[in-house]
């Protein structure tokens, strides 16, 4: 028993060293996410086939496929409350630097059941295993997984829907053709969205991909975003003449005497 | 219908925020005040970020107390100088609450603060108006005469020198105590993100002693424009006022105020001041609440605002 599992390690560690021998042809239902006045959420679809190249050995297990979707990053404080004084306040905090606003992690299976341990931890599979760096002092660095403020981030990011693990997330409907739905929750921050795909079978890595998609926001929205930012003072005069303009109106209609 | 809001970066109800708009610009309008200790809550509670919500709710209340300043413009029931006066103090008093804004969030002890100083303020101010109106509705039920004005009654305030007068309130009062006012209106104003109104009332009744008639305009016209500025330094600074939020808001807003300020004239002033305290103690108690109970999840994620 322990020789064929030795063996199995030698051929898995054989099958990894050509490391990619899998083609992947995807595609997104769409490249660019237009925000508009009616946007509320949205689900993008994958989809694509694992091709065989010439001249690769047979697989024996079914193909597994990992997407990982990452959004702009941003700079994000976790704060920690605690009873001081019979009242709760901020007394802890930790910046997390150049973190994903949004990250989805989408698997055919669960993951110990695409890969083992060793492999899941060098290839940072899973929302868990994603690297989160911490201002620590000068000096920013991960944290080790069990830290509580690496663990409360991610599950307020999971509640608020801007992190999904989904092990479920990625069906093959025929041996080599998959599909996969990725959920945009409505308060999806803009910007340039990285979809990466890695491929396994026989717990080993044998394709990988990699592919783009854009959130903006368009028409007026954009309009008055651009405004905002590049025009601020005139803005901000535009928006009291608005206020002015409403409640001076407002005063005329329901003028009375 | 739910509208995707540009700034804000979520979508939101159309007639839940024009219903919460109708809502606090009937209260605005009704008791002379700005209503920001309200709407901002409101907004942060449907998801919009606490910048956002602020620097927008600003121009919300610019709206509505237009509208009202014009309403109270046409009974002449508002003192320009006055509020001119209160407005020299107020901007001193906002560059200093700003600043001191600016340093309790770098040391991220900006909630706590504003948290303890909306408990503090609104119980006390609040429980004060309360107190006093109740006096007043128990010494007109026993049959005593209301005196509201006591021409003979001075403070020590009326002690002080640079003396002004005050034509439409009525008033000869020294300058410092309205400067002063205006100063602490303008600082707590800046640190808590509010108008200031419901203080500024009860203030220029209690120690100015201008006719409750007059205080409701008089405060609108202060709110104007500070809120007017407080738009445009939060659009120039910030980039954080939703221009298609502050549009829903002030239509809601401006017509709440309206019917706000018919019923309010309808009602007897003491009766009026002790439901306005009423509603001060109120958010100042849910406040506490916030303050005392554990909450429902000790850790909490904000975005890093970039501050030049």
């Amino acid at each position: 028993m322990r020789r064929v599992s030795v063996i199995a390690a030698a051929a898995a560690c054989l099958a990894s060293t050509p490391a990619v021998a899998e083609r992947i042809v995807s595609s997104l239902s769409t490249h660019q996410v237009m925000i508009n006045s009616s946007f509320n959420g949205l689900d993008i679809v994958l989809f694509g086939t694992a091709e065989r190249e010439s001249g690769t050995a047979a697989r024996t297990g079914p193909y597994n496929l990992v997407a990982t979707v990452t959004g702009p990053r941003e700079k994000l404080v976790t704060r920690r409350k605690d009873r001081v004084l019979g009242i709760w306040m901020n007394v802890d905090s930790r910046s997390f630097i150049e973190v994903p606003s949004y990250l989805a992690v989408l698997a055919t299976r669960p993951y110990g059941a695409i890969a083992d341990t060793e492999t899941l931890d060098r290839l940072r599979i899973g929302v868990e295993r994603t690297v989160l760096p911490q201002q620590i002092g000068p000096d920013v660095a991960d944290v080790v997984r069990e830290d509580p403020f690496r663990q409360a981030f991610l599950r307020l990011r999971q509640e608020r829907k801007l992190y999904v693990e989904q092990t479920s997330g990625v069906t093959f409907l025929t041996p080599t053709f998959f599909r996969a739905s990725i959920p945009l929750p409505a308060d999806i921050p803009t910007g340039s969205y990285d979809v990466d795909l890695k491929l396994f079978a026989d717990g080993a890595l044998i394709g990988h991909s990699n592919s783009a998609f854009e959130i903006a926001k368009v028409g007026f929205e954009r309009f008055v975003a651009v405004s905002a930012q590049t025009h601020g003072i005139l803005y901000g005069f535009a928006t009291v003449a608005l206020a002015l303009l409403t409640g001076w109106f407002a005063s005329i209609v329901f003028r009375r005497d | 219908m739910e509208i995707y809001l540009p700034i804000a970066e979520l979508p939101v109800n159309v007639f839940l925020v024009l219903g919460m708009g109708l809502t606090v610009g009937f209260i605005s309008g009704m008791f002379g005040i700005g209503g920001g200790f309200l709407m901002t809550p409101l907004l942060i509670f449907i998801g919009v970020s606490p910048a956002v919500a602020v620097a927008t709710v600003a121009s919300h209340i610019a709206a509505s107390s237009f509208s009202g300043v014009l309403t109270y413009w046409r009974r002449k029931a508002l003192d320009i100088a006055l509020a001119m006066m209160l407005l020299v103090g107020g901007t001193v008093g906002t560059i200093a609450g700003v600043w001191l804004f600016t340093l309790l969030r770098r040391i991220g002890q900006l909630d706590i603060t504003i948290g303890l100083s909306y408990v503090v303020l609104l119980c006390s101010v609040g429980g004060m108006m309360v107190a006093e109106s109740l006096r007043a509705i128990a010494r007109a039920r026993s049959g005593q005469r209301v005196e509201l004005r006591r021409p003979g009654s001075h403070t020590w305030v009326h002690g002080l020198p640079f003396k002004l007068r005050f034509k439409r309130s009525r008033i000869y009062v020294s300058a410092i105590p309205v400067v002063g006012i205006g100063l602490i209106i303008g600082f707590v104003g800046a640190i808590m993100g509010i108008g200031g109104g419901f203080i500024l009332v009860p203030m220029l009744i209690y120690f100015l002693r201008v006719p409750t008639s007059v205080v409701i305009g008089t405060s609108m016209l202060l709110t104007l424009v500070t809120m007017a500025g407080a738009t445009v330094l939060h659009a120039a600074t910030n980039h954080l006022v939703d221009a298609v939020l502050a549009l829903i808001l002030m239509v809601g807003g401006v017509v709440g105020a309206q019917f706000g300020a018919r019923a309010g004239q309808k009602m007897a002033p003491d009766r009026l001041r002790l439901l306005l305290g009423i509603l001060v103690v109120a958010v100042g108690l849910r406040f506490a609440v916030d303050l005392v109970l554990a909450p429902s999840d000790s850790y909490s994620i904000r975005v890093e605002e970039t501050t030049p």
